[in-house]
């Protein structure tokens, strides 16, 4: 007789599996991939090989190197390598972006146990060694190629910059900063692509409305209380990209829903702060790996009673 | 509001088959537990001649059932064997004789009063048979004033996907059902009955619902297919909007909480005298040729069965008692059908193999769809850190081990199997605690 396997219930599971998950963020990243290809040209795609492919290097020599099971096929390392890209500028020497790359994996990930065990997120924090690093070429912005005929085209500072500089009368449209043709990072810079990917990722129910809800929410309300325009802060810089696709990363952010809000009303202050007033023109950065850090509290705080119900009297 | 739950595949192949009655196997294995409580003591012996209906086993203490053949035959041989769950207890081993004869035994019990309907109740050797097994009688002992039974709540919702026993009850036995609450209100003296029932199992909700308009205070619940809309807590939560306490009982709450065949059952019982010795289940999983539901003597062995549903259409890989959901992988087909089996869900390879456990993400799916809002990433990781007070902080103990957290885990992990394990080291911390305690006085 065949022996018959012996296991714990339950006996059915859905067909959700990590790997699905992080193949659908690569599916919602895909219009933003396109979208730097149009905007920034055929570089940006180079730029995206170079940071997806080390960190799936890094991963895999990594695990080799420690005897630890090899995880490259669970896609998280690819969706961490594509994130990092699309925060990148242009220009970046292809060395610069491949050091970013092996931080977020080796450094931020692996070295603290690997997937879901990391408490920063790898992309953000490898962003800002780049940034003190190599603050030359992390600030250098290209202009936009596809429309270079247009007359309206930016120079070559991100619109941030320019608010930062109190230079609003060079400031782009707002249908050029909602499509994507300004200066900046491959990925972050146009809001449709970003927002279409992030309805992707809402309706295939891999994150929850409560983070970019409220993460774009207190920036924008935050923007308006400060006297600021409002728009203009909304649509440029990292805040989409963060509050999409950065924000909403398992390993690093709460997981109850009001946990999700706090997280995201946090990160949405911390950025007014550094924009409005810090040093730096972009503080999405900066707020999410602050905000990093506290989740394990903000997870502790609002975690739900368990119901353990209540006695008649 | 609703307590949180999963959506899981229905998969009520067998709803329109009526039940079967199998035939009379070669020989059956009654083991002495079939029940939560005490195993029963045997009262027959070896080479003993048995009919249907005869005692053959006494309750042990209070929370235990007696148990009763289905079967016509000689006690063949009586052993301790081996159960599926992990235990050992003495099974008897009938051999039949084919004829079925009934016993002299079986005769509609004296009921006039409460007592009287608690003992016949007990006398039937009745146990939950939605799965649990918990003795019935011990729901219907209420002491003194009765007017706490503010409601009963008969549950009809068979949330675990394939099994359609008990739809198949209200849609062949209603008459008995609604017997059964004639009895509870003659005797339990309840006013409010409530028939739970989820919302993919039209014919029995029409059936239920024809007959509850010519009753008076009977009210059919339709309820979302909303996995576990048919554990205890859940159903009452979900139909009179309250929750049982941890480590209570629903009557706690004012309920009386009982299964449909249940109730048929006793209503059958008191009318016949024909104690628990068959059960009706349903037969299903990919590896069977003919799904259907089927009525086979308690004791008959999972082979039998499965061969009287058309045999295999590949070889089982994994055979289960119940359902999916919460259901218990069998070691081998010579397990027997117990009171409180409703299923047999025998599965081919495909379907049983279980998926490739990876790290948690902490995407929060497990806690974000417990019904009782427990944190089965938080347990796992206080589990592993071996802190028992923090397991108690989580209550763990409240767990109810329904599988959604391991069901919707991207990661596949045990979290079910981690919380049984933290339950048991809670367990073992608050008595230590509770022996230290006593010590110190």
């Amino acid at each position: 007789m065949n022996k018959m396997i012996s296991s714990v219930s339950p006996h059915f599971h859905q067909p959700r599996t990590t790997r699905t998950i992080m193949l659908d963020v690569i599916i919602a990243l895909a219009p933003a991939v396109i979208a730097s290809v149009i905007f920034f040209g055929l570089r940006s795609l180079l730029v995206i090989v170079d940071c997806v492919a080390v960190a799936i290097a890094a991963e895999w020599g990594f695990e080799k190197l420690c005897k630890k099971e090899n995880t490259v096929g669970d896609l998280s390392a690819v969706v961490t390598g594509l994130i990092l890209a699309l925060n990148l500028p242009v220009d970046i020497p292809l060395w610069q972006a491949a050091l970013g790359s092996l931080i977020a994996i080796v450094v931020v990930k692996q070295l603290f146990g690997g997937i879901g065990q990391n408490f920063a997120n790898p992309a953000a924090t490898a962003r800002i060694v780049l940034l003190t690093a190599f603050s030359g070429t992390m600030t250098s912005w290209a202009v936009p190629k596809a429309f270079e005929m247009l007359p309206d085209t930016t120079t070559g500072a991100t619109p941030l910059t320019l608010m930062a500089k109190g230079d609003t009368a060079n400031l782009p449209s707002y249908l050029d900063m909602f499509l994507g043709n300004t200066g900046g990072c491959l990925g972050e810079t146009s809001a449709l692509a970003l927002v279409l990917g992030g309805c992707y990722l809402l309706a295939r129910r891999v994150i929850t409305w409560h983070t970019p809800v409220a993460f774009i929410g207190t920036v924008a309300l935050m923007s308006l209380v400060c006297g600021k325009d409002v728009l203009a802060q909304v649509l440029s810089g990292g805040l989409i990209i963060a509050a999409f696709f950065m924000a909403t990363d398992y390993s690093s952010t709460p997981a109850t829903k009001w946990g999700k809000v706090i997280f995201g009303v946090g990160c949405g202050l911390i950025t007014i702060l550094i924009r409005f007033w810090g040093n730096f023109p972009e503080g999405v950065s900066f707020s999410l790996l602050i905000m990093n850090i506290l989740t394990p509290y903000i997870d502790k705080l609002t975690r739900a009673k368990p119901l353990v119900g209540e006695v008649d009297e | 509001m609703r307590l949180k739950g999963i959506k899981v595949p229905h998969k009520k192949n067998t709803a329109d088959c009526a039940p079967e009655r199998i035939p009379v196997p070669k020989q059956v294995t009654i083991p002495m537990s079939m029940h939560i409580g005490r195993p029963a003591k045997l009262i027959v012996k070896r080479g003993d001649e048995v009919k249907v209906g005869q005692k053959i086993a006494e309750a042990d203490g209070y929370i235990s059932a007696p148990i009763h053949s289905g079967v016509s035959g000689k006690v063949q041989k009586i052993e301790e064997m081996m159960t599926a769950m992990g235990f050992k207890v003495p099974m008897a081993v009938i051999e039949t004789d084919g004829l079925q004869e009934v016993s002299p035994e079986v005769k509609p019990p004296d009921v006039h009063d409460l007592t009287s309907f608690v003992e016949a109740v007990r006398e039937s050797g009745s146990v939950g048979l939605g799965g649990a097994g918990f003795p019935t009688f011990v729901k219907f002992s209420i002491n003194g004033d009765l007017s706490v039974v503010k409601a009963v709540v008969i549950n009809a919702a068979e949330c675990e996907p394939y099994i359609t026993s008990d739809t198949r009850t209200l849609i062949d036995r209603a008459d008995e059902v609604f017997e059964g609450i004639e009895l509870l209100k003659k005797y339990l003296l309840g006013k409010r009955f409530i028939i739970g029932i989820e919302n993919n199992k039209p014919e029995a909700i029409a059936k239920a619902q024809e007959l509850a308009a010519k009753t008076e205070g009977v009210e059919v619940k339709v309820l979302p297919a909303m996995y576990p809309q048919g554990g205890e807590k859940v159903l009452v939560y979900n139909t009179v909007g309250k929750m049982i306490p941890k480590g209570g009982l629903p009557l706690d709450v004012g309920v009386v909480v009982i299964n449909v065949t249940t109730l048929a059952f006793i209503a059958n019982y008191i009318k016949t005298g024909m104690p628990l010795v068959e059960k009706c289940l349903t037969v299903d999983g990919s590896a069977v040729k003919e799904p259907k539901n089927l009525i086979a003597p308690i004791g008959t062995s999972i082979a039998d069965v499965l061969e009287a549903a058309g045999g295999c259409k590949a070889e089982p890989a994994k055979v289960l008692y119940g359902g999916p959901m919460m259901g218990i992988a069998v070691p081998d087909l010579s397990a027997p059908i117990m009171k409180n089996t409703n299923a047999i869900v025998a599965m081919d390879e495909k379907e049983a193999k279980p998926p490739k456990t990876t790290a948690c993400i902490n995407c929060g799916a497990c806690l974000n769809h417990c019904p009782l809002r427990l944190d089965p990433r938080a347990i796992a990781r206080a589990y592993k850190l071996d802190a028992a007070e923090d397991l108690q902080t989580l209550c763990v103990d409240l767990c109810m081990e329904c599988g959604c957290c391991s069901y919707v885990c991207p990661a596949k992990r045990h979290l079910v199997q981690t919380n049984k394990l933290a339950k048991a080291k809670l367990r073992e911390y608050l008595a230590k605690q509770k022996a230290e305690k006593e010590g110190a006085k």
